[in-house]
């Protein structure tokens, strides 16, 4: 019981007996580790479980409702000629599948960067993503006369890595490093900048606002599956290569002194994680446009669940990532029925909030 | 007053460039240098108010509007000059003067050169506003009110939340940002929940620009500088001993926070007026005091009025370049952008400020 190996000299180890009888030092700690572990599993679980409930949720709800067989039936067992089937197929389908994907990547996104500049502010929101793909589509848009968004999907792929590696350079530039402010600062001027001239853009061609104004305002809503499994590769792939970065982050995570003292090449984490998270919110802005907080919020909702550890706040992430992004849709589709709200102003709505509550923690800001 | 404050706020009266003259009870520290070089940007900006006048499809020579303008033209040349163009350019000026102004006291009460109004998010209260304002059709003379409601009203909220028994800079720009968030959220549903002609006109005003300024804007533009230029000028002569640190003011015996309020209060009007009359133009308030800073030495009452001249010379100009010599001609506000987002990103990255 907590003695890797009987007779290693430690107090209690060794005698079987003292053992059984005498409380040793070592023990509790490994016990209540063995249940964290336990209880962190299980949680992950459970979390797993209400994303599968969101997205039923999601799938039922709207103008239209349907059944759970309907939905069962849509999935599982397709008739094409089922207006309900159809409905869930074609429309809700696709956006939930969309809304797990870009939430869950999103968030680990968030997380890695909060773990690599130690920054409490980073997430992919800040780096100017959005206004760097605003400004690719609409450019696109006004040049090539694109109409879809698997068009030009590409383009915003393209413009928010740009605006986030520029944002990066810019704001890490000089001493200190990437600070919370001078990232913020950074990227709220190079998105005040491209939002002029996408702003420009729009001026010069109405038809061009006309298209770019729904693409602004973050939706999951419209897109075929076919799209998302474009960029599947990138978001899903990217995901994953993250959420097994745990151990990396939390040596990082000690500071850079610490970690070079452990032999840890930070430079080389540093820019593996950076790539990442340029790629997975290319790629998710890319599908559903511009959508805040998400990245932001959701891993410190984790760590005040989980608390620090990288390998349980990584998974965690995705997971509650996935459910807010998911419930976040589902509650612009409620709100204004039978209208809808983009689930990006939703998730500003909710996650603004939040970034006011963190500068107002003594921490954060100075 | 005591040897303290003289010490304090006088560390070298000797400073080439400077002349203090004393009575028996007020003494005055006049910057030769600092004047002298706003005298130049003031004759800088006169002959660059005329200039502009001159130019259109329609030219007219230098002289001759000069006597429109004191009233002695012929009623040709005094309809264009008078009517048409003067409004425009006097209100890029001024707006440019307050824009200046108010990004002198922010930057120089939060002491921080990376800060202006802008940047803290008042804008996006006055954006929302015109955007519900404009869509739903109301009265169009009311809307530069409207405008200064909703900036005002954003200022006051971001002051709200910062507040924690004092203000920090850092926690009032995150908050900025939070606030800036909501309501372009807010804008931004507006904006696709209306047909694509209706929300025209709100996403056109939310490029800031002078064009279509009347003498009317020019009157509300005028009466404000007129009463906020020397309520600034006056502020800033504590301000200078706040910048030496809270805890120096407080034993100067500063009422340290109303002083702040002041100056809040005086930035916000300011920077509320030009959004109310020209919409947001960014990158101003940023970058102007900078530059006089750079020019002539840190803030004081002078140097505010010397920022408000060189930011007239500025705004005037970025609008004469987006009005006559782009291909197209754009609102003034995407030029000072596409001019002072590349001089913020490259004084972020040589100052290294460490926050």
């Amino acid at each position: 019981m907590g003695c890797p190996v009987a007779g290693d000299g430690r107090p209690g180890c060794g005698v079987t007996a003292a053992d059984i009888t005498t409380p040793i030092p070592g023990a509790p700690v490994a016990n209540r580790r063995r249940l964290l572990t336990t209880a962190r599993a299980v949680g992950l679980l459970v979390g797993l479980v209400i994303v599968v409930v969101v997205a039923l949720v999601s799938v039922r709800i709207g103008s239209i409702g349907v059944s759970n067989r309907d939905a069962w039936n849509a999935i599982f067992n397709y008739h094409a000629d089922s207006y309900n089937e159809t409905v869930i197929r074609s429309l809700r389908l696709p956006r939930t599948v969309i809304a797990i994907g870009v939430g869950g990547g999103l968030a680990v996104a968030g997380a890695v960067m909060q773990a690599v500049t130690r920054n409490p502010l980073a997430g992919p929101d800040i780096l100017g993503v959005s206004s760097g793909a605003s400004f690719a589509i609409v450019t696109a848009i006004y040049a090539l006369d694109l109409t879809a968004v698997s068009q030009y999907m590409w383009f915003g792929f393209a413009g928010a890595t740009g605006a986030a590696a520029l944002v990066y350079i810019v704001g890490s530039a000089g001493r200190g490093g990437a600070t919370p402010i001078k990232l913020a600062l950074a990227g709220v001027v190079i998105s005040a900048l491209l939002g002029s001239w996408t702003s420009a853009l729009t001026l010069l061609d109405e038809d061009t606002l006309d298209q770019a104004r729904f693409w602004f305002a973050g939706s999951v809503v419209g897109r075929p599956l076919s799209l998302f499994w474009t960029v599947a590769p990138f978001l899903i792939g990217g995901t994953l290569v993250c959420v097994f970065m745990g151990h990396q982050l939390n040596v990082l995570s000690m500071g850079e002194d610490a970690a070079r003292a452990l032999g840890m090449q930070t430079n080389r984490i540093r820019v593996i994680s950076s790539i990442l998270v340029v790629v997975i919110t290319g790629a998710a802005v890319s599908v559903a446009g511009p959508i805040g907080f998400v990245g932001l919020a959701t891993p410190h909702i984790v760590r005040s669940l989980v608390g620090p550890d990288y390998r349980w706040v990584l998974p965690y992430s995705v997971v509650i990532g996935a459910i807010f992004l998911t419930t976040a849709d589902i509650i612009g589709r409620i709100v204004t029925r039978p209208g809808e709200i983009q689930v990006g102003i939703i998730t500003a709505i909710v996650g603004a909030p939040f970034l006011v509550y963190l500068a107002r923690k003594r921490t954060v800001a100075n | 007053m005591t040897a303290l404050d003289v010490q304090v706020t006088h560390p070298n009266p000797e400073k080439p460039g400077h002349r203090t003259y004393r009575t028996r009870h007020y003494a005055l520290r006049i910057n030769y240098r600092v004047l002298a070089m706003t005298l130049v940007a003031s004759v800088v900006l006169v002959v660059l108010t005329i200039w502009a006048v001159t130019l259109g499809t329609l030219k007219i020579p230098f002289l001759d509007v000069v006597q429109a303008i004191i009233g002695r033209g012929s009623p040709d040349t005094d309809f264009v000059v008078n009517t048409l163009r003067m409004p425009r350019v006097l209100a890029a000026l001024m707006v440019g003067a307050a824009l200046a102004m108010s990004g002198s006291i922010f930057q120089a009460l939060v002491r921080n050169a990376l800060v202006s109004p802008d940047i803290i998010g008042i804008n996006s209260g006055a954006t929302l506003m015109a955007t519900i304002w404009l869509v739903f059709g109301l009265q169009y003379s009311l809307l530069p009110l409207a405008a200064f409601a909703g900036a005002f009203g954003t200022a006051i909220i971001i002051y709200m939340l910062t507040w924690e028994g004092g203000i920090s800079p850092n926690r009032m720009i995150l908050v900025g940002i939070g606030i800036q968030a909501i309501l372009g959220a807010c804008t931004t549903y507006i904006t696709v929940k209306f047909p694509v002609e209706v929300i025209r006109p709100a996403v056109v005003w939310t490029m800031g620009s002078v064009y279509g300024s009347q003498w009317k804007d020019i009157r509300i533009l005028a009466i404000s500088l007129v009463v906020l230029l020397p309520l600034a000028v006056m502020l800033m002569w504590p301000l200078r001993a706040i910048q030496l640190g809270d805890d120096v003011s407080r034993a100067l015996g500063l009422p340290l926070e109303s002083i702040r309020l002041g100056l809040i209060v005086v930035g916000c009007g300011l920077a509320a007026i030009c959004v109310a009359v020209a919409g947001p133009i960014g990158f101003v308030a940023l970058m102007v005091p900078h530059v006089a800073r750079m020019l002539g030495g840190p803030i004081s009452g002078s140097s505010i009025v010397f920022s408000a001249v060189l930011g007239a010379v500025f705004l005037l100009a970025a609008d004469v370049v987006a009005q006559h010599f782009l291909p197209v001609s754009l609102p003034v506000g995407i030029v000072t952008a596409a001019v002072g987002a590349p001089y913020f990103l490259f004084l972020l990255y040589r100052t290294n400020v460490q926050m």
